[in-house]
Formats: C-alpha cells, structure tokens, sequence
C-alpha cells in the first residue's frame, strides 16, 4: 500500500427521496418497516449477511432515510435467498423477506440492477418462461441465465447437466400443461389490466 | 378428507425421486392421493421478484382448481416443495389479510372461469404423514427397519418458517420421528433449519456454495451416514455440488443426501427403482448401514 | 314507571355558565349562541360565557352570581365532570349553595374535541345544555355522608415494596397487616448478592428492615399466607386471609435446621429444585428458604414430604427437634380482619429464558440468566460464592446479552428498565470474581437513574467490551477450532459494521420482568384493573401512580410496573403516605348516591334484596317493605332498576331528573 485514496463523503436531503421508506412502507408486508430500532437481529441471524454490502439492518435504515440509488443499486436484496430467519426474529414483527421482495420488484421494475448478475437475470427469464408454458424448466431456465451472464459457465455447467440427464432428473423438454395454458395466460393478463387501477 | 397432490416443477425435473418415492410411500401405506389436475408453476420466489400481483394469481390458480374438489369433504392439497408448500400458503394468507389484493386476485379469477372462497387446507407431506396418516400406521408396514442407519434431517427454511404450523419453528422434529419410526437414529445437530442458499448455491457459487457445505460438514461431523430432505432444491443443493465443494473447501466430503420418503420406502423394503434410488448422485449405499 | 309530582315547591333560578377552555371549545363551539339559547330556557335566571370557568376568577363569577341573584341551580358547561365537577361543586359549597344543585355539561370531551363540524357542534352543546337544565331543576339539597374508615391497613407482599411501606405506615402508629405467599418475606431482591450502582450488599442493607418488620408492635407479619377474599369499600374493608400450615409451631421454632439436616430425603434425586437459589440446587420437604429467613423458620412441603404424602415416614425431624416445634396435624387457618386501606405490593416475575430456544437456556448446560448469576455469587448460594461452570471449572469468557424476552412484540413489547444495570452489574461481578473476558450484548444503553451512567463508565472503565448488537441465536455449532467446544454467539456489530462470532465458555440472559402469573385473579379479588400487559392499573400514569381506580386500594413496586429497588421504594413512601391520608382522616366522604325504598309503593316482593351485590338490603317483617342499609349501599343502582313497582330510587338519579335530561336533549334537538 503505497498510497491513499481521499474521497468525501456527505449525504444532503435533496439527494434523497425522502417519500421512498414510504413508498416501501404501504406494499403489503412493509407495514412495520418504521418500527425498527435498528438492533441488529436480522443481520445477526441472516446466512447472507456476510456477503452482503449493506446488511438487512442496514438496508432497513437507507431504506426508511430515503437512500433509494443506494438501497436499488445493493447486492442485499439479490443475495437475500428468502430463508425467512429475519422475519421470524424480528423483535418488532418487521417482514423483512417481504420488505426484500419489495425492493426487487421495484429494482427490476426500474431496470436498476447489473445486467450480467445472475439472479435478477433468473427472476426475469422464470417470469418469462412460465408465462409462455405455465410451468418452468429448470434447465432451459438456467441455461439461458448462463448465456447472458456468464456464458464461460455453461461449459462447467454442462458437465453437471448431463449427469442430472442421465439420471433422467433434466430434460430440455418442458413438462407441458394439459388444457389450463389459457386459462392462465387469461388469468395473468386481468390482473395486469386491474393493475392500471391499483 | 380429500388428498389432492401438486407436484410443481421441481417434482418432474430435477426432484424427479421425490415425485416417485412420495407416492410409492403413499401407495404402500394405501393413502389415496391424486395429482391436481392441469397445475401451473407456483411461482416460487423469482415470481414475487418481479410482479407482485402475477405472482398471487398464479399461486392462487392452483389454490382455485383445488377448490373445485371441494364437494362433501374437505380438501387438503399436499405440497411437497418447501418452496411450492410456502408459495400456497403464505398467497392463501395474503388474500385474506389484504382484502383489496384478495378481491383483485379473486374477480380476476372469476374472469378466467375459477371462483376462490381461500378453504382448501396447504399441507406439507411432512405434516400429512404423521398427523393424516400416523407413526403407528406406518411403522405396521416397516419390513427392513434401517437399523444403524445414522441420519440428519434437514427440514430447510420455508417448511417451518415464516409459518410453522406442525411443527416446532426452530427444532422441529417430524422428519426425525419418521426416520426413528423407520429404525433409523436422528442424529442431533445445529443446522436443521439453516438456508441452504436456495437458487444462489449454483448461481452465485462464491457465497452459495458454501452454505450448503457447512450444513454437510456438520452432519457429517455430528456422526451422519446419510442426509434426509423434503425439499428438492435442498437436495439438489446439498447433493450434487458435492464434487465442487471438495476442491473448493479441500475436504473429501461425500456423503448422501436423499428424500425422507426414499428412506421411508426403503425399510418398507420397495424396489429401488420405484423410490427413484438410482437418480442420486451419492448412492445411498455408501451409507454403511444401507449396503 | 311512576314519577313524583312536577314542579319543586320553590322557584327555580338557574346560573348557566358556558366555558370557552380557551380554545379548546371555543374554537369549535360557538359559544355566544350558546349562552343566548341557554338564557331562553326555563327557569334560567342568568346565562353567561367565560374564557376559563374553573380559573378563581371563574369560581369568583359564579359565587359573586349565587350571592347577588339568589341563584338556586347552577350549570357549568365545559369539560368533563371527572376533571372538575369536585371544583365547581366546591365552589357552590363554598358560596352557600349545596354542591348537589349543580350540574355540568360536558361540551368538551363530549363535543367540541369529537365533532367535526361546527354546525353540528353547536346543536349538540345546546341540546347538553338543555338537558343539563332541565336535570338540575329536579336537583334536591342532599347531604354526603361520613363513614367512619377503619385505622389499620393491609400490606399484600412482602418484598421490598411491601417491607418499605409497612415500616413507614407503622412508624406513623397505624397497626398493619403484612401479609406474604412465600414462607418468608424479603422477596426478588433477598435474592441478589448485590443492588446497583453502588454494589450494597442486598442482604445487609435488606435483612435490617426484616428484621424492623418482624419486631416492630405494630406489624403483625403472616408469611406463608394470602388473601383469600376482600369486602367491603374504602375505609371499611373486611378482609379473608388464609395462613397455610407450614406444619411448623412458628413460635416454637429457632431456626436452629437440625431438622433440615435430618430429614430422611438424602438422596439428590429425591430432592426438589430450590425455589430461593432459582433451581441451581435442590432442598429436602423441610427446609430453612435461606439463612436470614424472616421468620427464621423452617417450613415443611406437603408435595413432597413423605410423612404428609404417604403417612409413612421414620420422622428423623420430630426426633432431631429438640423444642418439639413440627406438628403434622397443623392446617390452614382462615382469618378475618377489618382494615380502612390495602396496599398491594406483589412484585414481579422474570421472564422465562424458555421461550426462546434460540438463546439455548434448558439445552446448553451453561447458559443462565442474570438471577441466576447472582445466586452464583452470593456467599450462600449453590456454588459458595464462585461463579462457575457446570463441570465446576472457571469461565474464561462470559457473553452477556440484553434486553431478552423485553422489547419484542413476540414476547414483552415493554422495556423491563432494570436489565441493562443488572447486565452491567453482572458484568462487573464476573469480571471482578473470575477475570474472564466479558462481552456485552446490548440494543439501547438505559442507565438514566442517578449513579448509573457512572456505573456503565466505570464498567467500560474495567475493560468490559460492549457490542451493539441483538444476538439472533446461541449455537454450539463450531466453524473453527477456536470455536470447537464452545458457546457461539452470531451477532452483527452495528456500530462497526460487521458480522461477529465471538465463542464463550457462559452465556448470561438478561431477562427481562413480567406481571406475575396470577395477576389476573388478583385484580379480581381486589377489584382493580390490569393494563393489557397485566401490571396493575394506576389511576393515573403522571399524576396517580400509587392509586387506583378503587378508592383504598393503592399500589407499590414492581407489580404496577418494572422498576428498580429506589424507584420502588419511592413508591412504596408514596402509597405508605396516600395510605395514611385516607386512615388518618378517619372518615370519608360517600357521595350521596345511596337508594332508598319509597314505602308505600313497596310490595315486599323481595326482587331487589338477592340482587344487591353489597347486601345492602333486608326485609322489614314487621311492615312487610323492604330496607336499604345506606352505610352499605354503594349506588349501583341494580334494585332501582329491578324494581317492578318503582318503589325502589337512587340518589341524584331518579326517575325524573333522568327524564328531564332526556327530554332535554330531545325537545332541542
């Protein structure tokens, strides 16, 4: 280490938006989100947090402050596997899965995530994939994550795939539903008509 | 009681053993069952990634065809993926708590023909096997008990949480009175509930692998010959990333990891080909007991 | 139902006054228009409104009108009659006008603070103001009545809260009464070693006052006792204690515990857990509590003596007594006492560390609560004073976390006040006693008492390292050698940033206080409240902390709510004082609201008299009516409302003033 980097670091309100723990706060299960007292207890129990750039405490806080580029731009709400430890032991009830849920949806919705990180790329292409045949494959799926991520990987991963094959455990093939295709696809497009009224 | 199964994805794919080893059990124990017909993907925990609103209606459509069963009797849709079994329920939970997304969810799926009043009852296979069906029952049927078998259950999260409806939230113990029942020991171990990294152990393998690895250490530490689930991407996670985990963590880790129901029809001496034995990547004869 | 004949005798002149409360009516109420229509009604000789009603000025109007106008009835329209109906009443009394010929409207909590619209507001206050009106024109000149308030009062526990206010209501020369479940007073804080900040010894500033209790003429102490039943009212409370047969003649025995070392249960296993050293021992059916047991008796348990359970027992103890004090045949006994006010004094309970299996208490060997601690260190405790693990070695690393079962809508959502001092009190002992590396785990750091921020600086002084972090679970799940072998403690260090394991050898629980298990059947049998949580209810949280809703009954300590030992004792000073001020007066005023029964309409049907909660009512067989005591008569009103024939009436309640309000509200509405 020969030398230091210097940089300033200030936050002022205007750079905030000051509605966003708001926002967060009325989907359902944000509702306690301006309960937390900022223990710890989530972070202490969460298998990812040490991955985390921002730990779950952390986010809670940015979150509820108005830090929103920051709170979209973690890799928290990526690396959050949904394992619910936080939500049951929080002592104020706060639902961080679902508060976690939130923030990726408003992520993906606002195209605020890094094109090549897997996990969003494979919350989209599942989207996609069930919609067109209401079931998923998981193959087809994760090949096509790997392909538009990090397609170096679908070497090593093809290793993998073929042992799952012989085992008869994958097939490129989608398990297909019987009549019901429609009927969902219908089901799909009047909640997202109903959604312009929400 | 009407018994309706919804496999999900999962069961026809990778969890494939799971499908076949479940409803050999089920058979053996005589407990009728039938697929939920013409089922679509819950969603699991990408959908609710990306649109909220679709991922309700698509669980809820599930919950609404199962509906239709209900005539007489009361209908219970066993879901055997912890993600899949959380989905159902935690929508059938929602729909009731936020009466302006169960309406929405609910008119939209009257449109599509489908009418929902939220009464059909969730149930992990877990649940059903001790509660439904009974440790005595079962153990009548038990012909070659797995006697020296050491083995951990790992239940994973969303079997127990956020809602742990039949069994205890933080050391449950089902899965380990089931395997007792089969004459298996329940190895006593930390880890039961501990994530083991869902869809980020094959993605994002810097941080993933490494929490299935540790629940596999441990196990095998505490004295485990074999790893019990009920889950198939746990499996799938603590299974067949195992070669991977050696070189990365330079441990010779290797031990099997199958369905609890695999195990259940084994001591009820079923073929193994009816369990789906032969899809493990660790064969389950590498547990001592079990050769 | 029948109504007495319209029209008092004289002619009615009524004072209405409006108050404007500032702005708290009069922005909402127009209160000009107000006093204009009030002017307008019947019997109304004066109308006036004024910025403050309950101000001297205020008073001074009405008394100066009441003088001049020769005013008969007064209406105060304004706040809410338990705010300031004794003032205005008073206020007439004090101009010669009976505080029963007054009458208020309550235009505030009523009107003005729940309406919205102005329109509506006004309506509403006029039709109050009507009602009011017509009411207090029907109003008769009663008198209160004095009954006579027993002098001896009641202390219900015998912890520090109860011991305080018995020594003080003694020492004042009332006779008292200090009744106490276990068999020995000197509750939760005879159980610590030591009492924050100032490291007292708890025994040697606590057995004192014991000992001032038990000697003390004027304490008449029952422990291994409880109150069965309360009657009675303010100043006249008739109380049923049971004393349970401890199978001991209290006044035989010296404590000397030849007994206890006799007793046949020699055998661990067939020992129970020791309830005063928080079940890290076990005790024998006889047994002294502790050493400084006030009295210092012995007490024997019916559960699991054999002589009692099983009628066979060789009896070493009756043969190792020299002074024959054990006596089998003894039972309860059930006492009666008369005494004018009752303090409840019944402390807490420590949350069970059970509840949450994720700190490990129950499943790993040596992780205990801070109670438990102290017995570890007390001199007589279990371990003699050494603050050790369970295989008997010393700790070197002692993890503390805070703030357990308390904050937390799953369990406790209040803060229990007193843990973060008795962590850090805790955490000193240990450091004091074993040298070991001490962590704590805390959320928020509450010392805010005098002394105690001192005490967390002298504590992070003595080199004791705080992490600020609420601990997610306690696991024996090694991730490196280090940890193998050991307690772990996941935390993240918020302040820092980062997530921690940090292995220990102990984990102490700071567990938080609670209402005791049984509070809800002590509210009833003393006829107070409970707040949600189950502490009791003080009449008020500011101004009322040691009363309650129950004339007579006051509260001290932990049982109203967490605090510490000075806190309590305060309190227990405070209710001591409003104790005294009840029984020192000697009587008290009964608002006249007694019913009475109007002979000749009486049919002797005898509806009413199984009906009155207070028994309050007999049959004359002479005249074939019924009788209200009116000494014991609390104006329930139940008999006024039975009566079939309406021969039975109330008080400041009867049958026509209460028409008269209602067609009051009706006629303007």
């Amino acid at each position: 280490m020969s030398d230091l980097q210097i940089s300033r670091r200030v936050k002022y309100q205007e750079e905030l938006d000051l509605d966003f723990g708001k926002s967060v706060a009325a989907k359902p299960g944000g509702e306690d989100l301006h309960r937390c007292i900022q223990c710890g207890t989530c972070s202490s129990t969460c298998p990812m947090s040490i991955y985390m750039d921002h730990t779950p405490r952390k986010i809670i806080a940015m979150t509820r402050a108005g830090f929103k580029d920051e709170v979209l731009a973690s890799n928290t709400i990526w690396l959050c596997s949904s394992c619910y430890a936080c939500t049951v032991d929080c002592p104020k009830q706060i639902k961080l899965t679902d508060i976690m849920y939130a923030l990726k949806q408003l992520a993906i919705g606002k195209k605020v995530y890094p094109r090549r990180f897997p996990i969003p790329v494979l919350a989209n292409e599942f989207y996609r994939s069930v919609i067109r045949t209401g079931r998923s494959n998981e193959g087809r799926t994760v090949a096509r994550v790997w392909m538009k991520t990090r397609p170096w990987r679908m070497i090593s991963e093809a290793a993998l795939g073929l042992r799952l094959m012989r085992r008869g455990r994958m097939s490129m093939k989608t398990e297909r539903m019987t009549g019901g295709r429609g009927q969902l696809q219908k089901l799909l497009h009047s909640v997202e008509e109903g959604q312009v009224d929400h | 009681m009407r018994y309706l199964y919804y496999p999900g994805c999962s069961l026809k794919g990778t969890g494939r053993a799971y499908e076949e080893s479940l409803l050999s059990v089920f058979e053996e124990l005589r407990f009728p069952v039938e697929e939920l017909g013409d089922w679509n993907c819950c969603g699991a925990t990408a959908y609710m990634s990306v649109d909220e609103m679709k991922a309700f209606a698509l669980a809820a459509r599930n919950l609404a065809l199962a509906e239709q069963a209900v005539q007489r009797e009361p209908v219970s849709l066993i879901a055997p993926c912890n993600a899949c079994y959380l989905v159902l329920a935690k929508v059938q939970r929602s729909m009731a708590q936020y009466p302006h997304i169960g309406r929405a969810i609910a008119d939209a799926l009257v449109e599509a023909g489908l009418s929902y009043h939220g009464d059909v009852h969730v149930r992990h296979p877990l649940d059903v096997m001790i509660n439904d069906i009974g440790l005595d029952i079962i153990a009548k049927h038990i012909s070659r008990p797995l006697t020296g078998l050491k083995v951990a259950c790992y239940y994973g999260c969303q079997v127990v949480r956020p809602f742990a409806t039949f069994d205890d939230q933080y050391i449950p113990t089902s899965m380990d009175q089931l395997m007792e029942c089969v004459g298996a020991t329940p190895v006593d171990w930390p880890l039961k509930t501990r994530c083991c990294g869902s869809s980020l152990t094959g993605t994002i393998q810097e941080a993933g692998l490494r929490l299935s690895y540790i629940i596999l250490k441990e196990a095998r530490d505490r004295g485990a010959d074999a790893v019990a689930t009920c889950c198939p991407l746990c499996q799938f996670n603590l299974e067949c990333y195992q070669r991977r985990m050696r070189r990365a963590f330079d441990d010779d880790i290797d031990i099997p990891v199958a369905y609890f129901p695999q195990f259940m029809g084994k001591a009820m001496g079923l073929e193994d080909h009816r369990l789906g034995l032969q899809r493990l990547f660790v064969p389950l004869t590498s547990a001592p007991a079990l050769v | 139902m029948i109504m007495e004949p319209s029209a008092p005798t004289e002619e009615t002149r009524i004072g209405v006054y409006i108050c404007h409360c500032g702005a708290n009516i009069a922005a909402k109420v127009d209160v000009e228009t107000t006093r204009d229509f009030a002017a307008t009604l019947p019997g109304v000789i004066v109308a006036r409104d004024y910025k403050f009603a309950c101000s001297d000025p205020g008073q001074e109007m009405i008394q100066q009108d009441i003088g001049e106008l020769n005013l008969n009835r007064v209406v105060v329209a304004s706040c809410s009659p338990l705010l300031h109906e004794k003032t205005f009443r008073n206020a007439c009394a004090a101009a010669g006008l009976s505080p029963f010929c007054f009458q208020m409207a309550n235009i505030r909590e009523h009107v003005s603070w729940v309406t919205a619209d102005p329109e509506l507001a006004l309506e509403k206050a006029k039709s109050l103001v009507a009602a009011a009106v017509r009411r207090v024109a029907r109003a008769r000149a009663l008198t209160p009545k004095q009954v006579p308030v027993h002098p001896d009062v009641l202390v219900v526990g015998g912890g520090i809260a109860g011991i305080h206010a018995a020594l003080i209501l003694a020492n004042a020369g009332k006779k008292v009464y200090l009744v106490e479940r276990r068999p020995t007073i000197g509750g939760h804080m005879a159980q610590f070693d030591k009492t924050f900040p100032t490291m007292d010894c708890a025994a040697c500033i606590l057995t004192p006052k014991m000992s001032d209790v038990k000697s003390h003429p004027n304490i008449t102490m029952w422990t291994y006792s409880e109150v069965e039943e309360v009657a009675g009212f303010t100043g006249n409370f008739k109380v049923k204690v049971r004393r349970k047969a401890r199978y001991i003649k209290e006044d035989l025995c010296v404590g000397c515990n030849d007994c206890v070392e006799a007793c046949v249960l020699k055998k661990e296993k067939t020992q129970v857990p020791d309830e005063f050293n928080v079940g890290l021992s076990k005790r024998k059916a006889i047994y002294m509590p502790f050493p400084q047991a006030t009295p210092a008796c012995v007490v024997i348990d019916p559960k699991q003596c054999l002589q009692l359970m099983k009628g066979k027992c060789a009896q070493a103890c009756v043969e190792a007594c020299e002074r024959a004090a054990i006596d089998f045949d003894q039972e309860d006994e059930i006492l009666d006492v008369d005494v004018g006010a009752i303090i409840i004094a019944t402390g807490y309970q420590p949350f069970n560390a059970r509840k949450i299996p994720e700190y490990g208490y129950g499943r790993f060997d040596n992780v205990y609560t801070t109670l438990e601690i102290e017995r570890l260190v007390n001199a007589s405790g279990p371990t003699g004073g050494e603050i050790i693990l369970r295989d008997g070695s010393v700790p070197k690393s002692v993890g503390i976390i805070h703030c357990v079962g308390s904050r937390d809508r799953r369990f406790n959502p209040w803060c229990s006040n007193v843990c973060c001092m008795g962590a850090l009190k805790a955490a000193h002992l240990v450091k004091e006693r074993t040298g070991a590396e001490v962590f704590n785990f805390y959320v928020d750091m509450r010392t805010a008492f005098k002394g105690y921020e001192e005490f967390y600086d002298q504590v992070l002084a003595e080199g004791v390292q705080f992490i600020r972090g609420r601990v997610a679970e306690v696991t024996d799940w090694a991730m490196t050698p280090a940890e193998q072998g050991k307690l772990v403690i996941r935390v993240e260090d918020t302040l820092i940033g980062v997530a921690r394991r940090i292995p220990v050898d102990m984990v102490v629980l700071a567990v938080g206080l609670e209402p005791q298990p049984d509070s809800g059947s002590v509210t009833r049998t003393f006829n107070i409240s409970c707040s949600p949580e189950g502490f009791f209810l003080e009449r008020h949280p500011k101004l009322g902390p040691v009363s309650t809703f129950t004339d007579g009954v006051f509260l001290a300590g932990a049982c109203q709510g967490p605090k510490d030992i000075p806190e309590t004792v305060a309190q227990a000073g405070a209710a001591a004082a409003e104790a005294l001020c009840l029984v020192d007066r000697g009587f008290v005023d009964i608002e006249p609201n007694t019913a009475w029964i109007e002979e000749e309409f009486c049919s002797g049907c005898k509806t009413c008299i199984p009906l009155c909660p207070f028994h309050a009512i007999e049959r004359d067989e002479e005249k074939g009516v019924a009788v209200i005591n009116e000494a014991l008569c609390k104006g329930c009103g139940t008999c006024v409302a039975a009566c079939p024939s309406g021969a039975a009436r109330q008080n400041l309640f009867t049958d026509e003033q209460i028409y008269e309000e209602i067609e009051g509200v009706l006629s303007y509405a």
